[in-house]
């Protein structure tokens, strides 16, 4: 370090120092890393244990020094229910995708709210199925074109998006539920600050938090990372719009 | 040395991605367009040492978490 400068800013302890596997710009790996950042500012690396999906990020156990478990598809919820319930002093989460949460664990995702199980949920949303190559997800935007629907996504057909974030801050089990997003600077800054709290609350036992992050997909989008965060302002953001949905300390704090 | 900030970039671990490029609010980084890392990706620099104000937005958007910044210390 030169004489006279001092540190801002460096990569969390708990991250890693193995490439990702994501795709440049992928908020996948900005998620990652504000989760390990929290973990390392709150000093509960050995104390907290994730639970990885099936999706794009399967393989998240890789890149976080923490303990894991990865389910099967769509049972995140469910194996965390487990976990939280025979341990219930660690700090336990899921790492979800939409095609994991809002698709083929649907079930478990809203039945695990419903009963207020104090674990956190962090639902990556980005309209996408990336992993296995663009297809649509229940997320997808009205009009959006993916591999599987290549004149755009007919509502009609198949549906609207769904707004998982809205649908679970319905349930009495939901303690705190917020949608986020990664786009700018402030807006990670401003992530931070909810995964803490999500934290709080989990460790005071009063029920779910979910937290739905508005992600990116350049490769699946087809455009640049630059591009994609156009995308998520001018698009994502219309139909999912961010902020606290429920907040059950609101009142005493 | 008048710079308030400076940041060091690891070649290896980052993806070219950009996003740093276009948050940095002083514009002081850039893509390396005549050179690659050993994944053939582009990778980020600070491409005007003079301007940067070591306010670590591009470390806080980097998704890799490839960049550490430095700020001049406040007491000298
Ligand atoms: S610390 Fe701030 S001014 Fe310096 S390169 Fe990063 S974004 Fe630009
Ligand atoms: S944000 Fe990170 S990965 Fe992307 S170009 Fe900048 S340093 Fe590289």
């Amino acid at each position: 370090m030169k004489d006279g400068y001092e540190l801002v800013y460096k990569r969390p302890d708990t991250l890693l120092s193995k490439r990702m596997h994501y795709c440049p710009g992928c908020f996948h790996s900005t998620m990652h890393k504000i989760i390990m950042e929290v973990v390392d500012e709150m000093g509960i690396a050995e104390e907290t244990i994730g639970v990885s999906p099936v999706g794009c990020s399967v393989f998240a156990y890789d890149y976080m020094d923490i303990d894991f478990q990865q389910a099967a598809h769509g049972r995140a919820c469910a194996v965390a229910t487990g976990i939280k319930r025979s341990l219930p002093d660690k700090f336990v989460f899921t790492y979800q995708g939409d095609g994991d949460l809002a698709a083929i664990g649907t079930a478990e995702t809203i039945h695990s709210c419903n009963r207020g199980e104090n674990f956190t949920i962090f639902f990556i949303n980005n309209a996408i199925y990336g992993m296995t190559g663009g297809q649509m997800a229940p997320t997808t935007l009205e009009g959006q074109k993916t591999s599987t629907s290549p004149y755009g996504r007919d509502v009609k057909h198949v549906g609207h998006p769904l707004r998982m974030a809205e649908m679970v801050s319905q349930l009495p089990g939901v303690a705190y539920c917020e949608r986020l997003v990664l786009n700018t600077p402030a807006n990670v800054r401003k992530a931070k600050k909810s995964i803490k709290k999500a934290f709080d609350i989990q460790k005071q036992g009063l029920g779910m938090t979910f937290l739905e992050v508005v992600s990116n997909c350049p490769s699946g989008w087809k455009c640049s990372p630059v591009q994609s965060l156009d995308f998520v302002g001018e698009n994502m953001l219309k139909y999912y719009p961010l902020g606290v949905k429920k907040d059950v300390t609101a009142n005493s704090n | 040395m008048a710079a308030k900030g400076f940041v060091e970039i690891s070649v290896e671990g980052c993806k070219g991605c950009g996003l740093c490029v276009h948050h940095c609010p002083v514009k002081c980084l850039s893509l390396k367009m005549d050179d690659t890392n050993s994944f053939g990706l582009h990778y980020a620099y600070l491409s005007n040492e003079e301007t940067c104000i070591g306010c670590a937005n591009c470390a806080v958007i980097c998704p890799d978490a490839a960049i550490t910044v430095y700020r001049k210390s406040k007491a000298v």
